[in-house]
């Protein structure tokens, strides 16, 4: 057989192959949609990988297809085939040909092994974000800048993102597809990693590890921004926060509410801080408002009645949460509904476009 | 071929290994301290990786007392030395000097689990006990597991001795008694180990 | 004492099943075992993949889904995959070596049992409804007192431990077995391949499990009496319960595919009538991949953030991995090319294992390079990776072994119309479940959620994954049923059931008797029954005259030394210390029992030799 022939067959089979791969998935979600630098870096790295590996299966395939067919045995057919030892040649080039795919493999993967641990944490240009994982939310804390947030990572495009990470409680993974790999949080110990974000948009985060019976649901979503856009954020997180105009849901929102979260940035509470909550795409990280993402899709409800709902029953949408649905929290339907609707309308209002 | 082919006959100069049942039970004993081996292993490295880690509790260097362990060291070397003699004996044969060696051994190894008992005891006092933290854990787990296996090897030749006074010296009993002394210089091994890996590594910090 | 005329009980019934120290029933018995087991946790798999059939599903509940998954995940590998391995082991091992049992046949029965009460004392745990729920990992801190204060994970940590004693002695069994118990002239590089897969398999069991045993204990400790190995609050390490359960856990995986390798070839040997390509490579392959089998246990947490100087060493050495499997996959290959290919059940899963495992390999590969590990971790690209080796591989290895070696086992040949349909819906329907699951982790899919949100593309793919797992469902039932039709007939099989047999196991009546080989036969090459075939002979040359043989005596201490740990194990878990003590009692009572009487055995004198023999 001409072997450059064979090649150039394989060529676009694989170039074609490669096509429908870069084509597959959502933008803001799959890894085969790469979306920074750090997700383009490791999609080339599958690509090769997946080039190679492929290579392999064609000639394991083609070989099995052609030893099944032409050596079956005929019926009746009772001769001896000769016994074979080996061949020392042929176990050489199998032995040989594997070991130059994985150089070429091995290579580029030692490359960004250590390209992609690169630590920005005293970079005086990069965004400094330390990522704590709980049972089964996000929190971002800004150290630079005092800021501290929940589940809506906000952050500037072009720059370098370094991120602390580790666990309140348990393992949890910290996970932004398009945008890069994962890198655990461990209880007990903190793990670094850069991303960037070239784009604006948002991106889906997830929780990559087992972490109780809400892992499913342990969503959070990256927002990037233009850095005046950013820094407008920054200064309306840090702006004295806003509490419910009347007194008496107030009072029930300090009281019944505001133990475990926080609004603003004097203190931090145990659970999600909810300054700005009226401007994130989701509640609980999964329930989509729809007067807030630019794609509704059917059955997304308007943030309003998301937060009513999730504040009645948050069990219902995040089995094993710490937070206790409405009745056990003492919150009557009236207050609830006026909470719902205070935080609803709580935003910040940062983003030139508006969107 | 059976087991007590030459029970009653003439016995041969390595009564343990004249039986296929006896190699095997040798062979598989090694493979045996083989697995021990690494169980130890994983054990230490628990320890290496926790030792730091006192929290509240004592410091090692400071709740060390080399002294004891010193003299525990030496009598559970001197116990693998009388077990050394007591599979010559073994080999030559002489029962009785084999079950006296025996029972030195066990003496010592008696000596032994009781200095550790009162260390134990001495730690729990200082305020080291099993639950004061990771070190104090991996600590009594990697000592304690060790503590144990004398125990059992203690146990284990005691009862041997009383099968030699019943059923005497065969080429069913002889490779138990083998395989025995080959535990008990095991046990010795790792004693070696945890005296350096713990206690002088302890000390130095 | 006298030296012959031991009256020994013999059972019948029940009893001789319980009391059984054969290797050929008790294979049998790992075999009932572990297929059960197998469908409990195929059932277990069933109900996840209803549950992950459409989106926002809630079939069952959450937690429930988790403890669904750990049980899977746990009952498959330690208490269906290495059983029903054990069973081939037991059934086959001894007579490719031309012995008339194994090592210790006492402990053999004790490993049996110990697996057995593990396997149930873990299973118990759904009628207390406190089921592991942290995976078949177990994760600190998801799995450790704080986090998980109910008996769930005691039920793992015990019920593994138990049934880990058996595997750990079988291991030293069988590497005792292979050492000392060959026939004349069976020297090491004579050995079948299954044997030698067998060995070195051992070998990695005996220095695998006790690392997993320490584990277990610190876990045990720490839930149950309160120290501090996993606990971050008191300075233990989370971290460290991954890299103690990945040392033994990465081994594992070779424990499993290594025996697979091992039926593949002599069943790809058999069926194209034709000696093993390159066997001396094979065995080294063997030996190679299992040394560098410890050596690569990070990958498995490239993103616990170990550094780029680790990831960069285990990723490396993962790749290498790919080098001797490679090997092995082309000498298979090439065991086929020339030879004379017949298609039967057997050949048919062994055929259909190079190109499954290959994929499953190659994927391994695209894992070990770790930044792009960053994507594939945890998503399930991983979970449709480890399914194409462990089930592509090990499952189909099984079922491969299983029809090759059925006729040796029972004497009956498993209907090929049967089996040719089981092994069609059975890979048309693994294919199915796993391959697009491929693609549900590249588009962001992690692995171990309950559920997942519409809208993201997941939908379609998770459909086609379930109805793959209906298909493999009714494989296997269908598989059963050729079992149950088959029993009812009368014995067909003869010794050579294959007619191309080539190693030992064929030169004797299936199913064999009870000491095997009536004389020890002499081994003359590799290949040894095939051998002596091509020189036109229809037995053996035997090693030794016909004499009486030596049996060693049933006993019912080891099921009573299992039950013993069985107690003990619940009086642990629910601080019944007493019962705890009992527990502990009866077993080392059984032992002190076993150590004080002698077990003299008894004699079958040759007279009695062909009696039940089937020819």
């Amino acid at each position: 057989m001409n072997r450059r022939r064979v090649t150039k067959r394989l060529l676009p089979l694989l170039a074609g192959f490669a096509l429908l791969l870069s084509a597959c998935g959502r933008e803001d979600l799959s890894t085969l949609n790469p979306q920074g630098p750090v997700a383009e870096t490791q999609f080339d790295l599958m690509k090769l990988s997946i080039g190679i590996m492929a290579l392999v299966v064609v000639v394991v395939f083609a070989i099995c297809i052609y030893v099944l067919i032409r050596f079956r045995r005929r019926p009746g057919d009772t001769s001896i085939p000769k016994q074979v030892e080996g061949n020392h040649k042929l176990e050489i080039i199998w032995t040989v040909i594997p070991l130059a795919l994985l150089l070429v493999l091995g290579v580029p993967t030692i490359q960004h092994v250590f390209g992609l641990a690169k630590d920005y944490s005293k970079d005086k240009e990069a965004l400094q974000v330390k990522v704590t994982a709980h049972q089964y939310w996000w929190e971002f804390e800004y150290k630079d800048l005092g800021i501290t947030t929940a589940q809506e990572l906000i952050v500037p495009t072009g720059k370098k993102i370094m991120f602390e990470m580790t666990g309140a409680d348990v393992k949890h993974s910290f996970w932004i597809p398009s945008i890069g790999g994962k890198m655990d949080t461990n209880p007990g110990t903190t793990n670094k990693m850069y991303l960037e974000f070239p784009k604006e948009g948002v991106f889906r985060g997830k929780c990559a590890e087992l972490c109780g019976p809400s892992h499913a649901y342990m969503d959070f979503k990256a927002k990037a921004v233009s850095a005046d856009s950013f820094e407008r954020w920054v200064s309306a997180m840090k702006a004295p926060a806003k509490m419910p105009e009347d007194v008496e849901i107030a009072k029930a929102f300090e009281a019944k509410c505001l133990l475990c979260h926080a609004i603003g940035q004097e203190n931090q509470g145990s659970a999600p801080n909810l300054t700005g909550i009226g401007d994130r795409q989701t509640i609980g990280g999964i329930l989509y408002n729809s007067d807030v993402v630019a794609d509704p899709q059917p059955g997304d409800k308007p943030a309003a009645q998301n937060l009513h709902d999730w504040i009645k029953d948050p069990q219902q949408y995040k089995p094993d949460n710490k937070m206790p649905n409405a009745a056990e929290n003492g919150l009557t339907e009236e207050e609830l509904t006026a909470i719902a609707k205070y935080l609803a309308d709580y935003k910040l209002d940062y983003q030139s476009s508006g969107k | 071929m059976s087991a007590h082919g030459h029970a009653d006959g003439h016995l041969p100069h390595d009564p343990e290994k004249a039986t296929l049942e006896g190699r095997n039970k040798i062979l598989g004993f090694w493979l045996f301290l083989g697995a021990e081996t690494v169980l130890f292993g994983t054990l230490f490295s628990a320890y290496l990786a926790l030792r730091h880690n006192v929290l509240d509790g004592p410091h090692p260097a400071e709740l060390f007392q080399l002294p004891m362990v010193f003299a525990a060291t030496m009598i559970l070397l001197t116990s693998s030395l009388t077990s050394v003699f007591a599979v010559q004996a073994l080999h030559h044969h002489k029962v009785k000097a084999m079950i006296n060696w025996l029972i030195v051994t066990i003496v010592l190894g008696l000596g032994f689990l009781g200095l550790e008992i009162y260390e134990f005891y001495h730690y729990v006092q200082e305020g080291h006990g099993f639950t004061t933290s990771a070190f104090s854990s991996s600590f009594y787990t990697l000592v304690g597991f060790h503590g144990a296996h004398v125990a059992f090897g203690v146990l284990w030749i005691g009862l041997l001795i009383g099968q030699i006074f019943k059923k005497g010296l065969t080429v069913v009993t002889a490779p138990k008694i083998y395989v025995s002394a080959i535990y008990w210089h095991f046990i010795d091994v790792v004693w070696v180990f945890i005296f350096t890996v713990v206690y002088l590594m302890g000390k130095v910090g | 004492m006298a030296a012959h005329a031991h009256t020994v009980k013999r059972y019948k019934g029940l009893m001789d099943w319980l009391t059984t120290v054969d290797h050929k029933k008790i294979g049998i018995l790992y075999l009932i075992a572990g297929f059960f087991f197998f469908l409990i946790g195929g059932l277990e798999a069933i109900l996840i993949r209803i549950q992950l059939a459409r989106p926002m599903q809630n079939v069952v509940g959450e937690e429930t889904f988790n403890q669904l998954l750990t049980m899977h995940g746990t009952t498959m590998i330690f208490l269906a995959a290495m059983p029903m391995l054990f069973a081939l082991m037991n059934a086959v091992i001894p007579l490719q070596i031309g012995a008339r049992d194994v090592a210790f046949p006492f402990l053999n029965s004790l490993g049996f049992w110990t697996f057995f009460f593990g396997g149930v004392l873990l299973n118990l745990s759904w009628f207390a409804g406190a089921v592991p729920d942290a995976g078949w990992t177990a994760y600190a801190t998801l799995s450790g007192p704080t986090y998980n204060p109910g008996h769930g994970i005691d039920y793992y940590v015990i019920g593994l431990q138990i049934a880990g004693i058996g595997t750990l002695l079988g291991g030293i069994n069988f590497m005792a077995t292979i050492i000392n118990m060959r026939a004349p002239g069976l020297s090491f590089m004579r050995l079948p391949m299954f044997t030698w897969a067998i060995f070195i398999t051992s070998a990695l069991i005996v220095f695998a499990f006790p690392v997993l045993t320490v584990g277990l204990v610190a876990l045990m400790f720490d839930r149950l009496f309160q120290a501090n190995f996993f606990e971050p609050g008191t300075g233990g390490n989370s971290v460290l319960w991954e890299h103690i359960f990945w040392v033994f856990g990465h081994p594992e995986v070779y424990i499993l595919i290594l025996p697979a390798f091992g039926v593949i070839s002599d069943v790809v040997s058999t069926f194209s009538r034709k000696r093993l390509f390159g066997y001396s490579s094979m065995v080294f392959a063997t030996v190679l991949i299992a040394f560098l089998g410890f050596m690569v246990w990070a990958h498995h947490m490239f993103t616990t953030g170990l550094g780029p100087v680790a990831n960069g060493l285990f990723s490396i050495a993962t790749m290498l991995i790919a080098v001797p499997t490679g090997v092995k996959i082309f000498n298979w290959l090439f065991t086929l090319w020339g030879g004379s290919i017949r298609f039967t059940t057997a050949s048919m899963f062994a055929i259909g294992f190079i190109p499954t495992f290959v994929m499953g390999g190659v994927t391994g590969v695209m894992l070990a390079s770790a930044p792009a590990d960053f994507q594939y971790h945890d998503s399930y690209f991983v979970v449709a990776h480890f399914h194409y080796v462990i089930v592509g591989g090990l499952i189909f290895g099984i079922f491969a072994g299983l029809h090759y070696w059925w006729p040796k086992m029972f004497g009956r040949m498993l209907n090929e119309g049967l089996g040719k349909l089981t092994f069609w819906t059975f890979f048309i329907g693994f294919h199915l479940t796993f391959f697009v699951q491929h693609f549900l982790g590249l588009l962001g899919m992690p692995r171990r959620v309950a559920t997942y949100l519409p809208y993201q593309g997941f939908d379609t793919m998770n459909l086609i994954s379930t109805i793959g797992a209906f298909l493999m469902g009714i494989g296997t039932i269908v598989f059963l049923i050729n079992v149950f039709t088959t029993w009812a007939k009368p014995r067909n099989a003869t010794g050579d059931a294959w007619e191309d047999g080539r190693t030992l196991e064929w030169s004797i009546p299936s199913p064999p008797p009870e000491y095997n080989f009536k004389q020890t036969p002499l081994v003359r090459g590799y290949d040894a029954w095939w051998k002596e075939k091509m020189e036109g002979k229809t037995e053996m040359i035997p090693a030794e005259p016909v004499g009486s043989i030596h049996m060693p005596s049933p006993s019912i201490l080891p099921l009573i030394m299992s039950i013993g740990l069985f107690i003990a194990g619940f009086g642990f878990m629910y601080n019944q210390l007493i019962v705890a003590g009992i527990g502990l009692a009866i077993t080392f009572g059984c032992m002190l029992l076993r150590s004080v009487f002698d077990d003299h055995g008894f004699h079958i004198e040759p007279e009695d030799q062909d009696k039940g023999v089937h020819v």
